[in-house]
């Protein structure tokens, strides 16, 4: 009886001795460092909180958190949203009468985008469509913290063209077709008059 | 006439001290228990966090008192005003300083566990009030749990009793130091009624007494429902034990009562075994220090930090020791606090006889 007796006594002063030494331990708050630093992993002394909107973990540039396209860059390939898993990207592409300029990479641009929604809430975060993509215009940034207060908010929008311009293409697409057409019918029937 | 609104104002005064203790009790323990786990704890109402306790009062004053339909609607209202009442009439016979105790009663200490053991039935009220297992199961540990650790705590009080030869808490308290009518002997031998200091706190004037102290304070522990003696409120068994289905003020009150018990055993502990009021400095030759710090605001302020101290290290305990099971608390208050309290008393039976 005395020694288990002694023995609980013993016990639970070791562990009132460890829970003091982190009491007053706690004079040192913690510094915010990055992942990649060498003492990262080093037990810590003092409180671990991170103070969240005050204090921020730093992540790497280049996250994987939200996407972001670079529409000057993009040349409507629809890539992206043919890999994407969840099909999340929807593009309606409008082509163009002529070469509409380069990107910054000197790819050629032939199709407007009239439509390039991502829908965040539907995103995996896989990331395919940056592996994809000819050009690199689409990305994933280091921009984790994100809230909306409405659902429809999450589908970002990244096209720059209003409906008009967009209707403007179209028909000026049409018109070029039908010209074509029209061609291309007379050519035949010179063909067919000249045999 | 004017005694009675004397009455009245100590009561309320005592009220209002008991609810400011809460407030702040809660504070320190959320910012004790916060850094002992590497936490931070309240940092954002107030500098520091220190609003904190009084925006969470606020609120819980306006939350609606919730009565369960099945619910014994008397017992259940009535139970959290019955739990805090028995703790906080206990306040009364305690002693702040020389001449200043609210009630004067020479049989204070016995009045004082007495009253504070109504408490039990008050949390049995609560929990058969409330018509639900958790609770009833909660009530009838802490029934069990309370009724068992007042034999050591008792025993222990008795040895000290035994002692200082009274039951009134301020005789107690005057003869542990510079103040005392009778010899105060250190250890037994060495004359000290001059000296006083620590040297005359009763846990000094027979060694012994340390051991019913800490036979005391484990004891108390389990009265106030404090880890880790707190299976009555097991959460990870019990929800919340008996005040499970309370909310807003009836919530507010049972916790009140909890912390109020927590510093009414330290302060019956403080005035037993460290000295009550009196000062832990010493006369030392000329330097007349405990002289000095004797008074009645110093016996306020000398009560208050001891008592506060022995709160923190309930509030360390609380956050440092796993809750013990119900046989391990059976075990330990029959098997190992009884005996030894009984061995107490007898010890202090022989010192009064042969060596004060």
């Amino acid at each position: 009886m005395f020694k288990s007796a002694i023995n609980g006594l013993t016990t639970a002063w070791k562990g009132m001795t460890l829970t003091v030494g982190h009491l007053f331990a706690s004079k040192k708050t913690r510094e915010v460092t990055r992942v990649s630093d060498d003492n990262y992993f080093k037990r810590l002394e003092g409180t671990n909180t991170i103070q969240y909107p005050k204090q921020q973990l730093p992540v790497p540039e280049v996250g994987r958190y939200q996407l972001d396209v670079e529409m000057d860059d993009c040349i409507v390939c629809d890539l992206c949203a043919k890999i994407c898993p969840v099909d999340c990207i929807d593009i309606v592409s409008i082509k163009a009468t002529e070469a509409i300029g380069q990107t910054s990479d000197g790819t050629t641009k032939r199709l407007y985008a009239a439509k390039f929604d991502i829908d965040m809430a539907k995103c995996m975060y896989c990331g395919l469509c940056t592996v994809v993509c000819p050009t690199e215009c689409i990305t994933m940034t280091n921009t984790y913290d994100r809230t909306v207060f409405e659902l429809s908010d999450l589908v970002y929008e990244f096209s720059d063209m209003t409906k008009e311009e967009a209707d403007e293409k179209r028909m000026l697409l049409e018109k070029q077709n039908a010209e074509k057409q029209a061609a291309k019918l007379a050519a035949m029937k010179k063909k067919e008059e000249g045999q | 006439m004017s005694n009675y609104l004397i009455y009245f104002l100590v009561a309320v005064g005592l009220f209002a001290f008991a609810a400011l203790f809460a407030l702040f009790g809660v504070y320190a323990e959320r910012k004790i228990s916060a850094y002992i786990q590497d936490r931070l704890g309240p940092t954002e109402t107030g500098k520091f966090g220190t609003l904190q306790t009084f925006a969470d009062i606020l609120k819980m004053i306006q939350k609606e008192l919730i009565i369960p339909a099945k619910a014994d609607k008397w017992l259940f209202v009535l139970a959290p005003v019955i739990i805090f009442v028995a703790v906080y009439m206990g306040f009364a016979a305690l002693p702040w300083g020389p001449g200043l105790v609210p009630s004067k009663i020479n049989i204070g200490l016995y009045y004082v566990f007495a009253i504070i053991s109504i408490e039990t039935l008050g949390i049995l009220m609560a929990g058969w009030g409330s018509n639900n297992k958790y609770s009833i199961l909660g009530a009838m540990r802490s029934a069990a749990q309370i009724i068992s650790y007042e034999i050591p705590a008792g025993f222990a009080i008795i040895s000290a009793v035994m002692i200082a030869q009274s039951l009134d808490l301020q005789v107690i308290a005057t003869q542990q130091g510079v103040a005392s009518a009778e010899t105060v002997k250190f250890l037994g031998f060495w004359d000290v009624t001059n000296i006083g200091g620590i040297l005359s706190w009763n846990i000094f004037r027979a060694p012994h007494l340390i051991v019913a102290f800490v036979i005391y304070f484990i004891a108390s522990l389990a009265e106030a429902n404090r880890a880790p003696f707190d299976i009555p409120e097991a959460e990870s068994e019990l929800v919340a034990g008996f005040h499970t289905e309370y909310s807003g003020l009836g919530f507010a009150f049972v916790f009140l009562a909890e912390y109020s018990m927590m510093f009414l055993v330290s302060m019956i502990g403080v005035v037993l075994f460290l000295g009550a009021w009196n000062t832990p400095l010493p006369n030392i030759a000329g330097l007349r220090l405990a002289d000095w710090t004797t008074g009645i605001f110093w016996g306020i302020f000398w009560v208050a930090i001891k008592s506060l101290a022995l709160v923190g290290v309930q509030m360390w305990i609380r956050w440092t020791l796993p809750r013990l099971r119900v046989d391990q608390l059976m075990n330990l208050c029959w098997k190992v606090l009884t005996p030894l309290a009984f061995a107490c008393i007898l010890i202090s039976g022989v010192w009064r006889l042969w060596l004060m």
